[in-house]
């Protein structure tokens, strides 16, 4: 509790006593007023101070000014007890509303304690302790076990293990070694390490994605402004409704003066449209909070609220839907072993930096004898001519095997086919494919299961290639042969055919398709600025689950978000009808003011518990 | 200029917004969010006249909601 809070209690325990008293002390006329005004002003003082301040600046209707009226009018009709009681609920609630408020403030501060508190700063062999922004590009920081990486940079001494789980979600610590970058905001576990500084702590991803989760709220979703809106007329048209109430009905029905105050001041007790103001963006806040800390970031509550209602996602194929980078995918020998195969093609292709000769390296995993290796001529756009062991190969396409006089074979499957012969016989051929990820077709059968009613693929490549892959996703439709403003136009298609389209890609060639879809998500975001800067929500790592999970948890929130519009709306409305059929008191008014703010608040923040991902 | 600041015991959210539209409404301010549960403000005005806009939001916000204090 803080020191204000804590002022508070006491006021409300030494006020609850002598209104006690005051209760069951027989006593009666203006000694009975002066018993309950020693307590109701012992605990509202502060309220009449401000509603005086209030009407002196011209701010009528707030809350302050309208509870003191409505215990005022309490006391001048004689009802002494609910006069002092109503203020004194009042302020309970007010107390257990900060405390609530507090709370989430703490927890969705801790949702985001993944700012680094300092930088230990090598500088001429000596250590310093320094804030994070104090460092700069290409100085050197020393990171020891247990520590939170302060800045962006590339490991150059050292190698530990590095939990990332703060900013991915993802649990399973990397490992890292002399030469990988290291990012700002995941924990170092094992080792010490030093790091060569690459951005400044303003540009480092620690700092991004706590500026841009923080500035989530400035961009307001549609039950936002709603309730924005309301609030500015539901107030002043309650207050006018509790001025007619207390005129018209006497004057006309009968009844007397004071019973139909009564009335009005139940009115101007539930005339606050707090409950709805605060509860409606903490749950957005906590969504968008709850989310980030599995990794997704949320760039407005309007995408939150977006993302809720989409039917269909368009995805790119490669680096979302496949791993984006191209492995071995079977080796058909003829003649010799696979082994042996792998082994001709890595050696040719040992001094390539292709993606595929890359690959068939890494495949054959074993160190090159570049003893074995003769002379090597690379033929642009068809492979690679090697002496390997005094014998020349071929390896390479089709269409270096032109070059070679024996015949080659076509694989039957789809990828890249790398071929190897010699001056008079084949070899065999190694395919090289992107292959799937492991998680996708898992994450697009849980879509499904959301209610997506459409998924579509989307590539630049072949037909063959783009049709197994999107079969085994279990992809509903996809599109091949694309090129980048096709792409743009299968979107169009599909965003005229349903509620809301998201798009989905690694953020880094797809940017107008990204910015074109209802919402742009891009993935494998972690270190890559394109990414994070074109899309409205951002995955952080390339994890396909993390869509479904990213849509299930704006599903959550907007149903809070519902729950609490509605339960407020009702509840409040509930208590004007009742109040004006004279059912309702000052009690239940109170309740209906602070009450259902505590609850919308204590309902919002189950917004910020997002499910934990299936192992 | 885009500048930041704390608001000690902002403790009302409909004050915030109220505060966000009345500093925004002045002139000179291209941009101000009020963020409640951040307790923060964020006002980007004209670089000329930013100090004395701020002064004129300190003035604002003790209308609205007197205990709740910009820190500057």
């Amino acid at each position: 509790m803080t020191k204000k809070q804590k002022r508070k209690l006491i006021r409300i325990i030494v006020s609850v006593i002598l209104t006690a008293i005051a209760y069951f002390v027989p006593t009666i006329g203006w000694i009975r007023l002066v018993t309950f005004a020693i307590p109701y002003l012992i605990i509202g003082y502060d309220v009449l101070l401000n509603a005086i301040k209030g009407i002196i600046h011209g701010q009528l209707l707030d809350e302050k000014f309208l509870m003191s009226i409505a215990t005022i009018g309490a006391f001048a009709t004689g009802e002494y007890a609910e006069g002092a009681a109503v203020m004194l609920f009042y302020q309970v609630g007010d107390l257990f509303e900060s405390m609530a408020i507090g709370k989430s403030r703490k927890s969705i501060a801790k949702l985001m304690d993944i700012r680094p508190e300092f930088a230990i700063l090598l500088q001429d062999g000596k250590e310093e302790i320094v804030e994070p922004d104090e460092v700069k590009i290409n100085q050197t920081i020393i990171v020891k076990p247990g520590q939170r990486i302060p800045l962006d940079g590339k490991i150059i001494q050292g190698s530990t293990s590095v939990n990332t789980s703060s900013l991915t979600g993802e649990s399973l610590p990397v490992d890292m070694q002399e030469g990988d970058n290291v990012i700002s905001g995941s924990i170092n576990l094992s080792g010490v390490i030093q790091v060569k500084v690459s951005k400044e702590y303003g540009q480092s991803t620690v700092s991004r994605i706590l500026e841009l989760v923080e500035n989530a709220s400035s961009k307001k979703a549609k039950a936002e402004n709603f309730i924005t809106r309301f609030a500015r007329v539901y107030t002043p048209c309650v207050v006018v409704a509790a001025i007619l109430l207390a005129i018209v009905p006497p004057l006309f029905i009968g009844l007397s003066w004071s019973e139909w105050i009564n009335r009005a001041l139940v009115f101007l007790v539930v005339s606050c449209p707090c409950a709805l103001v605060i509860s409606v963006p903490l749950s957005f806040f906590g969504g968008i909070g709850g989310a980030s800390r599995q990794g997704i970031l949320i760039k407005g509550s309007n995408y939150l609220e977006l993302l809720s209602k989409i039917d269909t996602v368009v995805m790119d194929k490669t680096g979302t839907i496949t791993k984006g980078s191209f492995t071995v995918t079977a080796i058909h020998p003829e003649q010799v072993s696979e082994k042996e195969l792998l082994s001709i093609g890595a050696l040719a292709e040992s001094c390539s930096s292709h993606p595929v000769a890359k690959s068939i390296i890494e495949a054959h995993g074993e160190i090159i004898d570049s003893s074995r290796i003769g002379e090597i001529k690379e033929i642009a756009g068809k492979g690679v001519l090697a002496t390997i062991d005094g014998t020349r190969f071929y390896v390479g396409n089709s269409k270096i095997m032109e070059l070679s006089e024996c015949d080659c074979h076509d694989c039957h499957l789809n990828g890249t086919i790398i071929h190897i012969a010699s001056d008079s016989t084949y070899f065999g051929h190694i395919v090289i494919s992107d292959t799937m990820k492991p998680e996708a077709a898992e994450a697009i059968s849980s879509m499904k299961t959301l209610g997506i009613k459409k998924t579509v693929m989307l590539t630049g490549d072949k037909e063959g290639t783009a049709s197994v892959i999107a079969k085994e996703a279990g992809v509903d439709e996809y599109h091949a042969d694309l090129l980048p403003e096709d792409k743009v136009s299968h979107l169009e298609n599909c965003m005229s055919e349903s509620n809301g389209v998201a798009f989905v890609g690694d953020g880094i060639n797809d940017a107008p398709v990204l910015m074109r879809s209802d919402v742009g998500i891009a993935m494998g975001a972690l270190g890559s600025d394109a990414a994070i800067e074109s899309a409205d929500i951002v995955l952080m790592d390339d994890k396909l689950t993390k869509l479904p999970l990213a849509i299930s948890i704006s599903r959550k929130t907007m149903s809070i978000v519902r729950q609490n519009i509605c339960f407020a709306l009702i509840v409040k409305g509930l208590i004007l009808l009742l109040g004006a059929l004279g059912f309702a008191n000052m009690w239940i008014a109170v309740f209906g003011d602070v009450g259902v703010m505590i609850i919308a608040i204590l309902n919002a923040m189950r917004a910020m518990k997002a499910k934990k991902p299936k192992e | 200029m885009k500048k930041s600041y704390m608001m000690e015991d902002l403790d009302c959210a409909h004050c915030a917004s109220k505060i966000e539209d009345a500093i925004s409404k002045i002139d000179g301010v291209n941009a101000c969010h009020v963020n409640f549960l951040a307790q923060k403000m964020t006002l980007e005005a004209d670089d000329d006249k930013f100090e004395s806009i701020v002064n004129q939001a300190i003035k604002i916000t003790k209308k609205i909601e007197p205990d709740c204090k910009i820190q500057v």
